[in-house]
C-alpha cells in the first residue's frame, strides 16, 4: 500500500504538471462526469485551448451534489471573488432556482455570463408507432390520459417534465397532472424504454434523440422550438406549425461568481463570444445537435431571469411549488 | 472472413509504438487507482480526460488509453481486497469474501494470482462477446423493462441468504439497513427530497463510494486502534506462502470463471445492471451452485475467482449498449461516453458502420490491454504481497489517509468526510455485533433503482401491480429468485433433520 501511494502520488504529479499548467482557469461541472455540464465544461475548454483563448488546458473540477445545488452554494458562499472560475450551467439550473431546489440561494447571488447554445426539446414516440403527429399524440392524452406513458431523463417536476406540460397546456389539456411522466436516470435510459416498448413516448433534448433518428429507430413528432431547426434537423416539424405553441429550449452556458470583477466578468464574456463565433464551435454544435442561441453579458442576465420567472409560473399551476 | 478482416484491420491500428506506450501507461495507472480505496474506474478514467486533450490524443489513442484505465482499474480493485479486506471500488466488494480469507491463511499470492488469471478470463470472453454478439445483445438490452429490472434486483437480494455471515437475521438486517439508507436523497418519481433535513448535499443521495471506504476502510482503522496493543504482534507470524497457485487450482475453478464471465457479461450488457451487480450474481450464484461443503466465505479459490471473472466481463459487456446505443451502463461508460462526444463521435445504432476504425480499434486495444494486465499483474504479485509485511502501525494511517485524500479529491466536499466517518463508525459497531457489510452496500447500491423501477412499473401499468409478472422474462427471473430463496431453506432443513435422524438412531443404538 505505501508503495502503491509513492506511485498514486507521482501519478497525480505527472496529471498535475501535464494537465494544470501555468495559470488555471478553472471550469465547475456541477454533476459528476458524463453528463451535460460535463460535457459543457470540457468541450468549452477543449475548444478554447485549440483556439488558443486560454494559454493552458482548462482544468475541469466535477462538483456535483443535489442537481448542482453543491457546487453553486459552493460558489456564493466559498468562491464569491474568483476571477478565473466559470460554472456551467443549464435550464436545469434555472428550473431549480426557480423551484427553490437551491436552499437559500437565488439567481441573483451570481454573474450570469454568456450561453454556447442551446438544446431544443422533442417529443418522439418509436418508429412503429402507430401516432404520427404531435396532436394525435396530445388528443390521445385528452382522451384517456391513462394510455399514454412519457419517458424523460429528469425527475418528475425537472425540465424533461416541463416540456410536455408545457406541449400540453398550450394544447389546453387543463389537468396537466394526470399527464403520466415516467423519470429515468439519463435520457439514454428513457430511450432504450421507448424502444423496448415499455413507454409510449419520450421526452427529451434533440441531441438525446439524434443517434436513434438517424438509425431510424425513433420518429420525432416534433421539435419544441420557434422556428424549423438547421441543417439535418429541418426536416422535423415544430410544434408551433402543429398549431401547438409550445417552446422549450434547453439552454447551455456559464454563470461566474457573483464578486468576480467587472474586467474579468467583460473578458470571460468576450472569450465565450469569440468562441461561440469560431468555425470550430460551429461545428461542434452541428454534430451534437445544438441549435443556435447567442446571448451574452446582460441579455443573458435577463433572459435567465425571464426563464426563471416562467418556470415558476408553470410550476405553481402543477402545484410543484406554492 | 468479413470479422476476421474487421479485427486486423483493428490491430493495425492499435499496433503502433505511440499505442502501445499509451496502453501500457493507462493499464499501469488503472490498476494503481483501482487498488487505492477511494478511486474506482470512474474517477481514474475521467481523471485522465485532460492528459488525453493535453497530448492532443485523435479519437483513437484516447480511447485506447482510457480503456485501458478502466479495466487495468478493474483489475486492480481486487489487490487491496484480498490484502486488506477493504475493495478498492464498488464490483471488487465481492472479492473480500473469500480473498481475505485466504490471504489470512497464508495464501495472499495464490489469491492474487489466481483472481489475475480469473481477471484476465473474464475480461477475454467479455471482449469476444463484444465483438461477436454486439448487435444482438443490444436486442436483449431492449427485453427489459421496468418490471423486468425489478425482478432482476429482487433475484439478487433473494440469493442474498449466507452470502457473508452464517447468521441470515444478521444479513437480512444488513440489507434493510442498506435500502433504507438508499431512500436519501430526492425521489425521482415525485422530485420531492427525503431524510435531507434541508441539506444540499444529501440530494443526491449517499454516494456509494463514500460507505464503502467508510465501511471498509475507516472501520478497519478503528478496530485497529481499539486492539493497538495486540495488532502487529500476529502480523510477524503471517505467511506470505507461495507466489502462484498450482495448476489444479486454476484447473478446479475454471468451470467457475467460465460460468461467472457469462453472467458477468450479461449483467454488463444490461444498461440498469452494471458490474456491481455482475460480481454479485457471479458469486451467489455460484455459491449456490458449487458450494457443497459450505466453505465460500472461508477462503474458497472458487468465491475469489467467482466475483472476479464476473466483474471483469461486466466490464466487457457494459460497452456493448453504451457503443450500440450511447446508453452508458455504468458510471465509467458514461464517462467514456462523454469522451466519445466531445471528440466529435456520436455512438448509438449507427456507430459500428459510421466509425468502424474506432469501434474495431477500440477492440483490438483491449486485447491488447488485457493481455498486458496479465503479464504486468502477475510478475507484480511479489511486490503486492509485501503489503502484508508492513506493520499495522504503518499501513492503517496510510490506509486513513488514502481514504481520506481519495474522497476528498473526488468530491472536494468536506461534507463527504463526515459521512465517511459516520459511516466509519457504524462499520465498527456493527463489526462489533457480526454483522456482515457487504449487504448493507447492495442495499444502498441497489436499492434506488430497485425502488425506481418497481415504482415505474406499477405507474406505468396505472397502478396494477400484476404487471410485475405480466412478461414471459420477469416470470422466469421471479422463478430464479423464488428457488434461490426456497430451495436452501427446504435442502438446508432437510439435511438438518437427517442429521437429527441419524443422531436419534445413534443415540437409539447405543440406549
Amino acid at each position: 500500500m505505501k508503495l502503491m501511494s509513492v506511485r498514486g502520488v507521482l501519478a497525480a504529479g505527472l496529471l498535475s504538471i501535464s494537465g494544470l499548467g501555468a495559470s488555471a482557469q478553472e471550469c465547475i461541472a456541477p454533476a459528476n462526469p458524463g453528463g451535460g455540464w460535463d460535457f459543457t465544461c470540457r468541450q468549452v475548454g477543449k475548444t478554447m485551448q485549440d483556439l488558443g483563448l486560454i494559454g493552458s488546458t482548462m482544468q475541469v473540477v466535477n462538483l456535483a451534489g443535489g442537481g448542482g445545488g453543491v457546487a453553486f452554494a459552493e460558489v456564493v458562499n466559498k468562491r464569491g471573488g474568483d476571477d478565473e472560475l466559470i460554472v456551467a450551467a443549464s435550464t436545469a439550473t434555472a428550473t431549480r432556482l426557480a423551484q427553490g431546489a437551491y436552499p437559500g440561494n437565488s439567481m441573483d447571488q451570481v454573474r450570469w455570463l454568456a450561453t454556447i447554445g442551446a438544446d431544443y426539446g422533442v417529443i418522439a414516440v418509436a418508429a412503429d408507432s402507430e401516432v404520427t403527429s404531435l396532436t394525435a399524440l396530445l388528443d390521445q392524452i385528452k382522451s384517456d390520459p391513462t394510455s399514454v406513458s412519457i419517458a424523460g431523463g429528469s425527475a418528475v417536476g425537472g425540465w424533461d417534465h416541463l416540456k410536455v406540460l408545457i406541449a400540453t397546456n398550450a394544447y389546453g389539456i387543463d389537468d396537466v397532472r394526470s399527464v403520466k411522466y415516467i423519470a429515468f436516470d439519463g435520457g439514454g435510459e428513457a430511450v432504450t424504454q421507448l424502444l423496448a416498448g415499455s413507454v409510449q413516448a419520450f421526452t427529451g433534448d434533440i441531441s438525446e434523440a439524434k443517434g436513434f433518428v438517424d438509425s431510424g429507430d425513433i420518429r420525432v413528432l416534433a421539435v419544441l422550438s420557434p422556428e424549423r431547426l438547421p441543417g439535418a434537423f429541418s426536416k422535423f416539424p415544430t410544434a408551433k406549425e402543429q398549431g401547438v405553441d409550445a417552446i422549450g429550449a434547453n439552454w447551455r452556458g456559464f454563470y461566474a461568481p457573483g464578486d468576480m470583477s467587472d474586467a474579468a466578468y467583460d473578458a470571460w464574456v468576450s472569450k465565450i463570444a469569440d468562441l461561440y463565433g469560431s468555425s470550430q464551435w460551429q461545428e461542434v454544435m452541428a454534430a451534437n445537435g445544438l441549435a443556435p442561441l447567442n446571448l451574452q453579458g446582460a441579455a443573458f442576465e435577463a433572459f435567465v431571469a425571464d426563464s426563471v420567472a416562467e418556470i415558476q409560473s408553470i410550476s405553481r399551476e402543477i402545484g410543484i411549488i406554492k | 472472413m468479413e470479422l476476421m478482416s474487421n479485427l486486423a484491420d483493428g490491430f493495425a491500428i492499435a499496433l503502433t509504438w505511440q499505442n502501445l506506450l499509451l496502453a501500457l501507461l493507462g493499464c499501469f495507472l488503472g490498476t494503481v487507482m483501482g487498488a487505492l480505496p477511494g478511486l474506482g474506474p470512474s474517477n481514474g478514467v475521467a481523471i485522465l480526460i485532460p492528459l488525453a486533450f493535453t497530448l492532443g490524443l485523435g479519437a483513437t489513442p484516447s480511447l485506447i488509453l482510457l480503456t485501458s484505465v478502466y479495466y487495468g482499474a478493474m483489475y486492480g480493485g481486487r489487490i487491496s481486497s484480498i490484502l486488506l479486506n477493504i475493495p478498492g471500488d464498488e464490483p471488487a466488494m465481492m472479492t473480500c469474501l473469500d480473498g481475505y480469507p485466504m490471504a489470512q491463511k497464508g495464501l495472499a499470492g495464490e489469491a492474487l494470482s489466481l483472481s489475475g488469471i480469473a481477471s484476465f478470463i473474464g475480461a477475454f470472453l467479455a471482449t469476444w462477446g463484444l465483438i461477436l454478439l454486439a448487435p444482438q445483445l443490444v436486442k436483449i438490452a431492449l427485453l427489459f423493462g421496468p418490471a423486468e429490472y425489478f425482478a432482476l434486483f429482487a433475484l439478487a437480494f433473494m440469493t442474498l441468504g449466507g452470502v457473508s455471515s452464517t447468521n441470515q437475521a444478521k444479513s437480512a438486517f444488513a440489507a434493510a439497513l442498506g435500502l433504507g439508507l438508499a431512500t436519501i436523497g430526492v425521489d425521482t418519481q415525485t422530485g420531492v427530497p427525503r431524510f435531507t433535513f434541508g441539506e444540499v448535499h444529501l440530494y443526491d443521495g449517499l454516494d456509494f463510494l463514500v460507505a464503502i471506504v467508510g465501511l471498509f476502510a475507516l472501520s478497519e482503522v478503528f478496530i485497529f486502534l481499539e486492539n493497538r496493543h495486540g495488532g502487529t504482534a500476529d502480523k510477524s507470524k503471517l505467511r506470505l506462502g507461495r507466489l502462484y497457485p498450482p495448476m489444479s487450482m486454476v484447473k478446479a475453478c475454471m468451470p467457475t470463471m467460465l460460468r461467472t464471465s457469462f453472467l458477468g457479461f450479461l449483467a454488463g450488457v444490461l444498461p440498469g445492471a452494471g458490474a456491481s451487480l455482475g460480481s454479485f450474481i457471479s458469486y451467489s450464484m455460484e455459491k449456490r451452485l458449487v458450494d457443497k461443503e459450505k466453505t465460500f466465505g472461508t477462503g474458497d479459490p472458487r468465491g475469489l475467482a467467482a466475483p472476479e471473472a464476473g466483474n471483469n466481463a461486466a466490464a466487457g459487456g457494459a460497452l456493448v449498449p453504451m457503443l450500440a446505443l450511447g446508453v452508458p451502463g455504468s458510471g465509467t461508460t458514461a464517462v467514456l461516453l462523454a469522451v466519445l462526444l466531445s471528440l466529435n463521435i456520436t455512438p448509438g445504432p449507427l456507430l459500428f458502420t459510421q466509425n468502424p476504425d474506432v469501434v474495431w480499434g477500440l477492440i483490438a486495444a483491449l486485447f491488447i490491454a488485457n493481455f498486458m494486465l496479465l503479464a504486468m499483474n502477475i510478475p507484480m504479485v511479489g511486490i503486492f504481497t509485501r503489503v502484508l509485511m508492513i506493520p499495522s502501525r504503518i499501513l492503517m494511517p496510510i490506509v486513513a489517509m488514502v481514504s481520506f485524500v481519495g474522497i476528498y479529491g473526488i468530491s472536494g466536499s468536506s461534507f463527504d468526510l463526515m459521512v465517511m466517518i459516520g459511516f466509519g463508525v457504524m462499520g465498527w459497531v456493527l463489526r462489533k455485533f457480526d454483522v456482515p457489510l457487504v449487504p448493507i452496500i447492495l442495499g444502498t447500491l441497489l436499492g434506488n433503482s430497485m425502488e425506481n423501477n418497481l415504482r415505474r412499473a406499477v405507474t406505468i401499468d396505472n397502478g396494477n401491480w400484476w404487471t410485475l409478472v405480466d412478461t414471459p422474462l420477469a416470470m422466469t427471473l421471479w422463478a430464479i429468485a423464488i428457488i434461490g430463496f426456497v430451495l436452501p431453506l427446504l435442502i438446508g432443513a432437510r439435511v438438518k433433520a437427517g442429521m437429527r435422524l441419524k443422531k436419534d438412531q445413534e443415540g437409539a443404538i447405543s440406549d
